[in-house]
């Protein structure tokens, strides 16, 4: 095993660090340098070895391309599978089916799709409107506020915990378990951390045993009961779902919300447009995700393989960038610009191929409201000068403050 | 103008339900498919070409 790299990126053709602070603040620069000095793929030893690229068309190949890549880990960490004991490897993977591959991935994921259709989640609506309307109400009349932490961060929270079956009240545990899982992944395995995940792992079996003992109409009880290939799954299957379930949904969507509110935050054009035209959100909030897509994911190579003449070894990390992706001038039209009518969008934001994401239905529905709600409640504001936006670090890109001062409000 | 949707190639990204629900509908797992055997009434052609233009997986094609 090489030895693990940490510390600052020294050049990011041949060392990039996906997962730091520099890369976090400037990842737009970072791609449009990497790809005009002739390196559309960038490669790392950080992380045992990783490879970033930076086209659409590399990134579509990859998510398509699942004979060469596996998805049993989405997420890159300091070790491979391989080094990690007890781990469920290929084609299921530890949280399925984000980290499953074909033959099972289809099996497992067709369990779960007719809870996230659009058939399905169109009449939360209104539990949306309601949650987004209080945490607006419990701002009172303070006319400087933090559109992520005392609002994008609760809306996908407080929808998925009722989903699920979990307490809604124990929103601020699933986000520092997010965090945990989706932030801290250049992080050494300290004590602390191995703790968090201990205790993490201990809140899921006491919801699973009295989601046993109890059953009702939820998620929780749907996957106990759930069947694959004639049998029911595998408590592990059924207990990595729900974690995925959770996880996925949290800080996927806030960072979305969180970004857009951003945008109109500093773009009063185009606020004032959706402000006078609500009928334009729907449009505004796709070219949102496309211009700020949130989630990276990864893949690992399968056996050693050429890539568009980079050679790539057994169990790389191959980042699947979909932000990059949606910023890529040969399948955009004027791709950095944010154009919040723009008619052609077919951005990646949810990903390409087998594993589109299976809560975008529901993402979608919290972004289009949680814009339209806070447009409605505050019809003008803008970043408070004296006060710092901070985003994220890892494979999910949001800001995780938004100091904001309201302008106006209705 | 007729649309058509592949099934191969739609993952239920939900854009030409979403944008054209006059062409399209989605069955019980979120994929996609042409109603009325893909026959666009006249005046919704820009709605069919619309649905094209945003579907991430160029699952769908149109028959001028």
């Amino acid at each position: 095993m090489s030895e693990t790299v940490y510390g600052p990126v020294t050049d990011w053709a041949t060392d990039f660090d996906h997962g730091s602070p520099a890369y976090a603040a400037d990842m737009h620069k970072i791609w449009d340098d990497l790809k005009n000095s002739g390196c559309p793929i960038a490669h790392t030893e950080r992380y045992g070895g990783a490879w970033l690229p930076l086209t659409h068309e590399m990134v579509h190949s990859i998510a398509y391309d699942t004979d060469h890549f596996t998805s049993e880990a989405p997420v890159v960490g300091q070790l491979k599978p391989s080094q990690i004991p007890d781990r469920i490897g290929a084609p299921i993977g530890p949280v399925p089916p984000i980290s499953s591959d074909p033959p099972f991935h289809a099996e497992a994921r067709r369990l779960l799709l007719p809870a996230f259709a659009p058939k399905m989640i169109d009449p939360w609506r209104d539990e949306v409107v309601e949650i987004c309307n209080q945490l607006i109400d419990d701002m009172g009349d303070a006319d400087h506020i933090d559109a992520a932490v005392q609002y994008s961060q609760h809306i996908p929270v407080m929808v998925i915990a009722r989903m699920l079956g979990l307490p809604v009240e124990d929103g601020d545990k699933f986000r520092g378990w997010v965090n945990l899982v989706l932030s801290g992944i250049g992080e050494e395995r300290t004590e602390a951390r191995m703790q968090q995940f201990m205790e993490f792992s201990d809140y899921l079996a006491y919801h699973v045993n009295d989601h046993k003992e109890n059953p009702r109409e939820d998620l929780i009880s749907f996957l106990l009961n759930a069947e694959i290939f004639g049998e029911k799954l595998s408590l592990e299957h059924a207990v990595g779902t729900v974690i995925l379930l959770l996880i996925a949904g949290i800080d996927t969507t806030w960072s979305g919300i969180g970004s857009s509110l951003w945008h109109l935050a500093t773009n009063s054009v185009d606020r004032r447009r959706l402000v006078e035209n609500p009928d334009m959100i729907p449009a505004a909030v796709e070219e949102f995700l496309r211009a700020y897509a949130p989630v990276t994911m990864a893949r690992l190579v399968k056996e050693d393989m050429e890539f568009h003449g980079v050679q790539m070894k057994k169990e790389d990390w191959v980042l699947l960038p979909f932000p990059a992706a949606n910023r890529d001038d040969k399948q955009f039209a004027n791709a950095h610009e944010v154009v919040i009518d723009r008619e052609e969008n077919r951005h990646a934001a949810f990903g390409l191929g087998i594993h589109r994401c299976l809560g975008s239905n529901l993402a979608r529905l919290e972004m289009n409201v949680a814009v339209e709600v806070f447009l409605q409640r505050f019809p003008d504001f803008s970043v408070d000068a004296n006060e710092i936006v901070t985003w994220s670090t890892g494979q999910v890109r949001g800001p995780r403050t938004l100091p904001f001062v309201v302008n106006a409000r209705a | 103008m007729r649309v058509h949707v592949d099934p191969s190639k739609c993952q239920g990204h939900n854009r030409c339900y979403a944008l054209a629900p006059e062409l399209f509908d989605v069955d019980d797992y979120g994929n996609a498919f042409e109603l009325n055997d893909g026959v666009v009434p006249a005046g919704l052609e820009d709605k069919a070409r619309l649905a094209l233009a945003n579907c991430p997986e160029f699952a769908i094609s149109i028959e001028e």
